[in-house]
């Protein structure tokens, strides 16, 4: 273990020894009995503005997100910045769609997205549908975060030959899946608190150090190359990068709360009062997401790119190692400890709600609904804290063994996935009007069509739809959802025709106040 | 404004919403360098700056939504 950065590790260790302390401490925060689902699975649902603030904006803007983002800015260019619009566009529709989410699931107690459509629909197969998507999509995101922190502990210098250079990673996995564990939601909740604070505090450093030290914006902007700096302007007859810039931003948003980890925060809630004002307070988190993909640009105008004692890192980690680089290269070393405790941390809470999320899925979904029907409570709580460790240890051993290139894969089909659930999800909270079956078709066709156009494009999420001479790159999630709709809206009349039962346990005045 | 029907269905206040989405989803108005500031590109700064609007447009939403 040659070259380790021994200020910055033992800044590192003390950060996450105190944040281990808080996760296991948290199980007496706000106590619950934690042998109860929701008590586990969502906190009590007992979380005010300011905890949601930092629950929610822990679990939306995550590891991977600090270290792929600005990746891409430091690759690609311009492009990176979709993550800007996709996060504006978000909040309008956190504030007008979640609040009636959070109302029907307190009143029923249903707890996952798929509790709700299978009380709202009555039909268990589109409900089975919901928590397939929501479950395939989870798994590569959990995977992903292990990603980022395996990022910051290889910029510390602490390596080793084979499996050994997995022991840090297999420490962190383990001491998360214990405060999970024990003490479920309210875990990643307390340590949100501390990570956000850190990342805040990283991000307004690099923002305002790193210009200095470079020489102000107009500098670091001039050293980007010209095909970086903007959006390329499309050619005839397409829409170019222009039509992928919008769709990625647009259907990204409407994807974000599809996730069941995103739901899973907000249903924590105390109220849809502190999910509307939420809608209007986390944006601080988009602009500090801003700041982020521009140190990408940072990262190019240093030169880390360059510097040899880089060249190992960006050998292992390739662009992912711009923002670790330009961290190690602008602070000393304790500060890098205090920024790499932010992305490691930053890590363990997504993954820690993803596998909560997951678990709950899961158990009432899969488990209470095809197994066992009737499981005490405490057999419920039970089986989802064994289940969301069993889905870290999967997400732990598919990043130690499988290309990480594979996991980016991965992630990317699960936005596409999940953007399926949308018309059963997102417009059932408004209108019953969608038939069950008319709705299962419609995931279905969505589904495959999405898979397909992945596979088409090569592994990617971006599509050249084409027709009448003309070619429409886009996100293959937008598209796809749109089919979805179209088919469900289709064959609604038909199937009611056909003599569908319209059951829905809820009653309009459940959705508010 | 009667709290029952504040919180259900349409309100008005919410086309301010629609704002930002239409600030954000048409690249070419905002795809360039000037006018810059402080050394930045318009196509940075215009986007960071919807950030802070849409946040003060939600917040105005829900104050004038809230009963």
């Amino acid at each position: 273990m040659q070259g380790i950065n021994w200020t910055a590790l033992i800044i590192f260790v003390l950060l996450f020894g105190f944040i281990t302390w808080l996760g296991f401490a948290a199980a007496q925060w706000r106590k619950g009995d934690l042998d109860q689902l929701h008590e586990w699975g969502l906190g009590g649902r007992r979380f005010g503005t300011i905890v949601t603030w930092f629950l929610v904006g822990g679990d939306l803007y995550t590891a991977y997100t600090f270290i792929a983002v600005p990746a891409l800015a430091f690759g690609a260019g311009a492009i990176a910045f979709f993550a800007v619009p996709y996060t504006i566009m978000i909040y309008p529709i956190l504030f007008l769609v979640f609040p009636r989410l959070w109302h029907v699931c307190h009143k029923h107690n249903y707890i996952t997205p798929a509790d709700f459509v299978r009380g709202r629909f009555g039909n268990r197969w589109l409900a089975l549908a919901v928590t397939i998507a929501g479950i395939v999509a989870t798994m590569p995101y959990i995977a992903l975060q292990l990603v980022g922190l395996q990022v910051v502990i290889g910029a510390m210098g602490v390596s080793g030959t084979g499996y050994a250079a997995d022991l840090p990673l297999i420490l962190a996995f383990i001491i998360l899946a214990a405060f999970t564990y024990t003490s479920g939601l309210r875990a990643p909740a307390s340590i949100a608190i501390v990570k956000d604070i850190l990342i805040y505090v990283t991000a307004f450093a690099a923002v305002i150090v790193v210009p200095i030290e470079l020489g102000g914006f107009g500098k670091i902007f001039a050293a980007v190359p010209p095909a970086k700096l903007l959006l390329a302007v499309p050619g005839a007859n397409t829409t170019g990068v222009y039509g992928v810039y919008v769709t990625l931003a647009l259907g990204s948003a409407l994807a974000l709360f599809l996730y069941p980890h995103s739901i899973t925060g907000i249903l924590a809630a105390n109220s849809g009062r502190a999910i509307r004002r939420n809608a209007a307070m986390l944006p601080g988190y988009s602009f500090m997401l801003g700041l982020l993909a521009l140190v990408g640009f940072f990262a190019i105008a240093a030169g880390v790119g360059t510097m040899p004692e880089f060249a190992a890192g960006f050998k292992q980690f390739g662009n992912n190692f711009a923002v670790p680089a330009l961290i190690l290269h602008s602070f000393p070393s304790w500060f890098v400890g205090v920024a790499f405790a932010a992305v490691g941390i930053g890590a363990l809470v997504p993954a820690a709600i993803m596998s909560i999320a997951a678990a709950n899925l899961y158990t009432r979904n899969i488990h209470r609904e095809f197994i066992n029907k009737n499981p005490t409570d405490k057999q419920e709580a039970q089986m989802a804290k064994w289940v969301s460790l069993i889905v870290k240890l999967g997400a732990l051993i598919f990043i130690i063994f499988v290309p990480t290139q594979f996991a980016i894969y991965l992630q990317l089909l699960g936005g596409i996935l999940i953007i399926q659930t949308l018309p059963s999800v997102m417009l059932g909270v408004y209108t019953r009007w969608f038939n069950d079956w008319a709705l299962l078709v419609g995931w279905a066709v969505g589904t495959l069509t999405g898979v397909w156009m992945f596979i088409a494009a090569n592994l990617t999420p971006n599509y050249p739809l084409a027709f009448a001479g003309h070619t429409f790159p886009g996100y293959t999630a937008l598209y796809t959802v749109i089919i979805n709709l179209i088919v469900a809206i289709v064959l609604t009349p038909l199937f009611n025709a056909m003599g569908g039962r319209q059951t829905d346990a809820t009653v309009p005045s459940d959705y508010h106040a | 404004m009667d709290p029952q029907t504040a919180r259900r269905g349409w309100n008005w206040w919410y086309l301010l919403l629609v704002l930002q989405f239409v600030a954000v989803l048409w690249p070419p108005f905002y795809n360039a360098v000037e006018p810059s500031w402080a050394g930045i590109p318009f196509f940075y700064w215009y986007q960071m700056l919807w950030v802070v609007i849409g946040a003060v447009l939600t917040a105005i939403v829900y104050f004038a939504t809230e009963a």
